[in-house]
């Protein structure tokens, strides 16, 4: 079977920091991927390379066998790749459902001069999503006046708008309490439950890992540690030393 | 009735109606003031249109002059005369003036974008002083358009050419506002505030902004067209910075939420500048910049921000 997603010896330098250290990684359609390693371990620099933002040094990213590497953000989003962010990028002065206007707008592939952005169709099915994402009561709210869940929660609801194949999370659940993060992936995983699409989310909450990922891909200085099912890779003895056992 | 005047485009065509019928009624001078200011208005109503994307152009007078010269010239070396079809060709001749530049302005934005557009458009005042057969400093009259290929008699031009801006910047007013409501026009406004997810939602935030710079230009020329068909006379002053200048001051006493402040505010900028400079010349531009700064400080989103927001705050409550 081939590969949805294909990370081949993905190399990435800031001056004297390696941020990625021949990582090597083959995703299978269906999969639900953890990425875990401590903090500055080259989580956000891999999805930043997968998803066009950051282009590596050396290596090369295949998506359903075809070389993406060259591609910029724009471009591998049409291809059906979608994230989220860390610090949720959103339009803050909009209103929540503007900015799931504004999602679905972008991927309408030439935007209409004249075609309006609030028709019925585009109105509804914003409406239905953010109801899955059990946002719908905060659709009229202006986006700066929100709590960060909220945020969270919208920026992974736009990034779900044109039905991607790929969904990469960056760390869905940090900035909220910790009695609020198993609602939320709950929430999250729900409001994916319909959707036949491929999931990499960066998590430093070990119980999360657990419970929601079917793999997991452990990250040290660049270099990934180890990968594979949850319970072989959390009781690995280098994982446990530089990733679980550290300072979190 | 209230709802359909609801609807942009007949609130707009009923808007036309009434000031065309006002028009009869108004005194010369103020035909003149009021066909000035909706010329000028257009101009503006491009920087509001880029405004919308996060950029403010201080080089409209590029366009601008760049527009009026194309017309003068058509009218004075071509023979060719119809108000309108100028008036078109205006906008045109400014927009594919823009063009060979909206690649690389979509790039910039902030001062960056700013500080570009006023540099072509003083490099184009450079040109105009010195080119000798547009008349250098001095410029050149233009000969009395025709309008559907009838001449307009004196008593009536006044009239004739208020109706024709009238008609034009109420036909633009009305797709500039199908625009914004357009998806095109929110992503505009997104772009404004986070060009990193617009990228990353798979939109081109270049080419949105590189199209806006066009259309801006269009706009701009199609002002400019006007206005000299008004003025009868263009001179390099049309590309001056001050002239640019004057554009951004309507763009921001209107603000960016409503198409027609931009014209209220034109009209206001025209007001204040023909009854300033007659009871205390020389200092109008410091009752502009204390009528600016009381706006920017009690209506920092514009004097559109006020029905904008009645609007919000009555359908907030049906
Ligand atoms: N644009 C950049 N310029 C310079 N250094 C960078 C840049 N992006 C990341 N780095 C560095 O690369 C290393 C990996 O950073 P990255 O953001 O990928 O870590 P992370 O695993 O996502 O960490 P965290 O858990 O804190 O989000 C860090 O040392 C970071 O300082
Ligand atoms: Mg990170």
């Amino acid at each position: 079977m081939t590969p949805i997603l294909s990370a081949r010896g993905l190399n990435k330098r800031f001056g004297a920091v390696v941020a990625a250290d021949h990582v090597s990684i083959d995703i299978v359609a269906g999969e639900h991927v953890s990425l875990i390693g401590s903090n500055g371990a080259g989580k956000t620099t891999f999805v930043n390379m997968i998803t066009g933002y950051l282009k590596p040094d050396r290596g090369e990213i295949f998506l359903e066998g075809r070389d993406v590497t060259a591609l910029g953000p724009r471009q591998i989003t049409q291809l059906g790749v979608a994230r989220s962010f860390q610090i949720p990028q959103l339009c803050a002065e909009m209103s929540v459902l503007d900015n799931m206007l504004v999602a679905a707008a972008c991927g309408d592939g030439a935007l209409s001069f004249w075609r309006p952005a609030h028709t019925r169709d585009k109105l509804d099915r914003a409406a239905a999503l953010l109801e899955r994402f059990g946002l719908h009561l905060h659709s009229r709210r202006r986006v700066a006046e929100l709590p960060g869940g909220v945020r969270k929660l919208l920026d992974i609801a736009m990034a779900l708008t044109h039905r991607p194949k790929i969904l990469l999370l960056d760390e869905p659940t940090s900035g909220v309490s910790a009695d609020e993060k198993f609602p939320m992936m709950d929430t999250v995983t729900a409001a994916l439950g319909s959707e036949d699409v491929t999931v990499l989310f960066v998590e430093h909450d070990m119980d999360i890992v657990t419970r929601y990922a079917s793999r997991v891909v452990a990250f040290y200085s660049g270099r990934i540690l180890a990968d594979g099912a949850p319970d072989q890779v959390l009781v690995d003895e280098e994982v446990k030393r530089y990733v679980t056992g550290s300072a979190h | 009735m209230k709802r359909l005047l609801a609807h942009p485009v007949w609130a707009g065509v009923a808007g036309m109606a009434l000031l065309l019928a006002l028009g009869a009624a108004l005194p010369r001078w103020l035909l003149f003031l009021c066909t000035m200011s909706a010329a000028n208005g257009i101009v503006s109503l491009g920087i509001v249109l880029l405004m919308r994307g996060g950029v403010v152009s201080f080089g409209q007078g590029l366009v601008f002059a760049g527009g009026g010269y194309a017309v003068a010239l058509m009218a004075n070396k071509l023979g060719v005369t119809d108000a309108l079809l100028l008036t078109f060709a205006g906008g045109v001749v400014a927009a594919l003036m823009a063009l060979p530049f909206a690649a690389l302005l979509a790039r910039y934005r902030g001062i960056f974008f700013s500080m570009l557009t006023l540099a072509l458009s003083m490099v184009l005042y450079g040109v105009l002083v010195k080119t000798e057969s547009l008349g250098g400093s001095d410029g050149f009259n233009m000969s009395r358009p025709t309008i559907l290929g009838m001449r307009i008699a004196d008593a009536w031009s006044g009239y004739v050419l208020y109706a024709l801006a009238v008609v034009v910047s109420g036909v633009l007013a009305i797709l500039a506002r199908i625009y914004f409501e357009s998806a095109r026009g929110l992503v505009s406004l997104a772009i404004r505030e986070n060009e990193l997810r617009v990228e990353y939602l798979g939109a081109s935030t270049s080419r949105v902004m590189a199209a806006n710079f066009v259309i801006a230009a269009f706009m701009g020329g199609v002002g400019g067209a006007l206005a000299i068909m008004a003025l009868g006379h263009i001179e390099p002053q049309f590309s001056y910075w001050t002239t640019s200048g004057e554009f951004v001051f309507v763009s921001i006493l209107a603000g960016h939420y409503s198409v027609f402040a931009v014209f209220v505010a034109s009209f206001i900028l025209e007001l204040v500048r023909s009854f300033s400079s007659a009871y205390f010349p020389n200092t109008w531009q410091m009752v502009l910049g204390i009528f600016l700064l009381i706006v920017i400080r009690f209506l920092p989103r514009g004097i559109g921000s006020v029905w904008v927001g009645w609007q919000a705050r009555k359908e907030g409550r049906s």
